[in-house]
């Protein structure tokens, strides 16, 4: 047989390799540009090397929002993930039921995170917000502007009230792909519930529960809208979280340079974690699957 | 332990399941339950385990009702087509669990999973997770689960329809020299008649939710009750041809005239359907009486190292099973020999009047 060579199917690649430059490598770029010279004007630049990026580091601002965010984001998995597995698990499973459920879960998914943020900001205020009022005529001195234990309590709640859904949803799928036949041979075993969820359930959701937990934790990381209308990073600095910071430095005070060095080493340490997640849920499956 | 189902009917939905059911299964005996797709295999095995109940009649167990009882407390054991194992638990875990769960002690656990293993060729596999392996070997493991436990009863649901050839062949004999030595109640479902023959013991024959016949496998096959015992239990299925007895005569609708043999002179002169079983009938004659009959090929299917011959006269239309590859040119015509003393006779309500007396193998 003769073997036709024909590369000329490379340049079907050509749009995707456009679309990708413009969407992310350049604009990356940019900032790279930036992190690296100090910006006065069209016309007048220093060249600073590793300046800002040092400047950033050492930043004792910055170091607290690294911290608080990730101790926002590791909380908040941690309650949504468990959450949104138990909700999965009782689900009903057929009937107009699932349809009613399906929908009444999604529904925190399609409402935009700003209004998520107004919706919460209106809901917690004392003098007409249903949870603030009622909090307050229970006695409890309830004041996101003012305690900053109330503001964070509040702002993991509205993303658990947001964002749970999402997990609850992939396990729900995860747990439909698993055949009757499954609990069925449990019951004859007189397998317990728990046992069921152990030995059959969990092994099944492994997997939709490293998409869900990487998608979280990119998602929280990066957390902007829903804080910023609810508290606006108060009381003080003790809502801020990097995105924030990052806004008020380079809109807010047009630290050009400063600021694109922080988005480097911000999108770093997303790319880091993300990975070191995955490594290690991957690794805890092969572990798994060799057996112990 | 025996298990009795008494008048058992299940309806769901409006739709008939299992209708006027009785089964007596012996202690340790070896049923088969044979039937087409939807005949209520399944639904009976349900209901012999305890996962349904029955909407009527009873399920009694060594003369004990247990109809209301669910599983969890009944002694049974199912093997099903898919392979169910617990995906995350290695081959002597997933052997173990029934074990485990009944808190057995870990000595007597190890002893048992191990004895099992080697009985089902796996003791190689134990430390491997069921994913890791075969088809084969996953389904051993999970027979290995289903074994360990000493069960009362035994549901085996099509278990080797998504294994090979070979390996079903292979399966089949070990699982009869596993139930040899055991006193449990085995119950196996298959919709193949050579499997039901292969395994032996007792078979029910199913059909649309009602039982057919049941006894003793060979007994079933070579003496239906009815014309349709007799078509469910042959592949391809018996050859009915109607035909008229006068005398010492029989015409198969006046075309086919041969004389009748002596075990066939007792039924009264009429009308009858006579079956020809497809694997009676050859190319070339077994014995000097054989009937010959001139028939034209509509498809010659070659099946392994079978041929399932299609053929047709004017009048009826037989499947001929033939050992070996014969290859056919569609519409040729074909000579053909067949048994006279092989014949049975149907009355024209299909019921058995005739079975013929010489029977020896399949």
């Amino acid at each position: 047989m003769n073997k036709v060579y024909n590369n000329r199917a490379w340049w079907l690649i050509l749009p995707m390799l456009l679309l990708v430059a413009f969407s992310a490598v350049i604009p990356l770029m940019t900032v790279v540009n930036y992190s690296v010279q100090d910006v006065f004007d069209a016309n007048t630049r220093f060249f600073t090397g590793t300046e800002w990026f040092k400047e950033m580091l050492n930043d004792p601002a910055l170091q607290a929002a690294v911290l608080r965010q990730f101790a926002f984001s590791l909380t908040i998995l941690a309650i949504e993930v468990p959450l949104g597995i138990g909700i999965a698990l009782i689900m009903p499973k057929k009937g107009w039921q699932a349809s009613v459920a399906l929908i009444l879960v999604t529904m925190p998914l399609l409402i935009p995170w700003n209004v998520v943020g107004s919706i919460w900001q209106i809901f917690t205020r004392g003098d007409i917000g249903l949870m603030g009022w009622s909090l307050r005529e229970l006695g409890y001195g309830y004041n996101i502007t003012s305690n900053p234990v109330d503001a964070w309590a509040t702002i993991i709640l509205m993303d658990v009230w947001h964002w749970t859904s999402l997990i609850a949803l992939l396990c729900y799928s995860g747990l439909r792909s698993i055949p009757d036949a499954y609990y069925q041979a449990a019951r004859i075993d007189r397998a317990s519930k728990w046992a069921v969820f152990r030995y059959i359930q969990l092994p099944k959701l492994t997997n939709v529960l490293v998409i869900g937990v990487l998608l979280r934790f990119m998602h929280s990381f990066m957390i902007y809208a829903e804080p910023f209308v609810l508290t606006g990073g108060g009381p003080g600095s003790s809502t801020t979280f990097l995105s924030q910071s990052l806004t008020t430095m380079a809109i807010g005070q047009q630290d050009l340079g400063p600021s694109a060095a922080f988005s480097l080493i911000y999108f770093l340490i997303i790319l880091l974690v993300t990975w070191v997640f995955y490594t290690a849920i991957m690794n805890m499956q092969k572990d798994n699957n060799k057996g112990a | 332990m025996s298990l009795n189902l008494e008048n058992i009917d299940r309806v769901v939905g409006g739709e008939t399941h299992i209708a006027d059911m009785n089964l007596t299964l012996e202690p340790g005996s070896f049923n088969v339950l044979l039937g087409r797709t939807l005949s209520g295999k399944t639904t009976l095995m349900r209901l012999m385990a305890g996962l349904d109940t029955p909407t009527r009649g009873r399920v009694l167990m060594n003369g004990q009702d247990v109809t209301g009882r669910s599983v969890r407390h009944r002694n049974v054991s199912m093997v099903y087509q898919q392979f169910i194992n617990y995906p995350s638990l290695t081959v002597y875990d997933n052997i173990a669990s029934p074990l485990k769960l009944a808190k057995v002690g870990r000595a007597e656990i190890d002893r048992r999973v191990r004895g099992i293993a080697e009985m089902l060729h796996i003791e190689h596999l134990l430390d491997r997770q069921p994913l890791e392996l075969s088809g084969g070997q996953q389904q051993r493991t999970a027979m290995g689960r289903a074994l360990v436990k000493d069960a009362d009863v035994v549901l085996f649901d099509e278990p080797l329809v998504n294994l090979d050839y070979k390996l079903r062949e292979e399966f089949r004999e070990e699982l009869r020299a596993v139930f040899s030595e055991r006193n449990c109640i085995a119950v196996y479902a298959t919709t193949e008649p050579a499997e039901a023959l292969a395994l032996g013991g007792n078979t029910a024959i199913l059909h649309q939710g009602r039982l057919l016949q049941y006894g003793p496998t060979a007994d079933v096959y070579h003496r239906p009750i009815d014309i349709r015992a007799a078509e469910m239990f042959s592949e391809p299925p018996i050859n009915i041809v109607k035909g008229t007895l006068s005398g010492s005569e029989i015409s198969f609708d006046n075309t086919l005239h041969f004389p009748v043999g002596n075990d066939l002179s007792t039924l009264e002169p009429g009308e009858y359907r006579f079956g020809i079983r497809a694997s009676h009938i050859s190319l070339t004659p077994r014995a000097k009486s054989d009937i010959e009959i001139h028939m034209i090929v509509d498809l010659a299917e070659i099946s392994g190292s079978e041929t399932f011959l299609h053929v047709h006269n004017e009048h009826f239309y037989m499947t001929v099973h033939l050992e070996g590859v014969h290859e056919f040119r569609v519409d040729s015509p074909v000579k053909l020999y067949f048994p006279a003393h092989k014949v049975y006779a149907f009355d024209h309500e299909g019921a058995v009047v005739h079975i013929p007396t010489h029977l020896r193998g399949i």
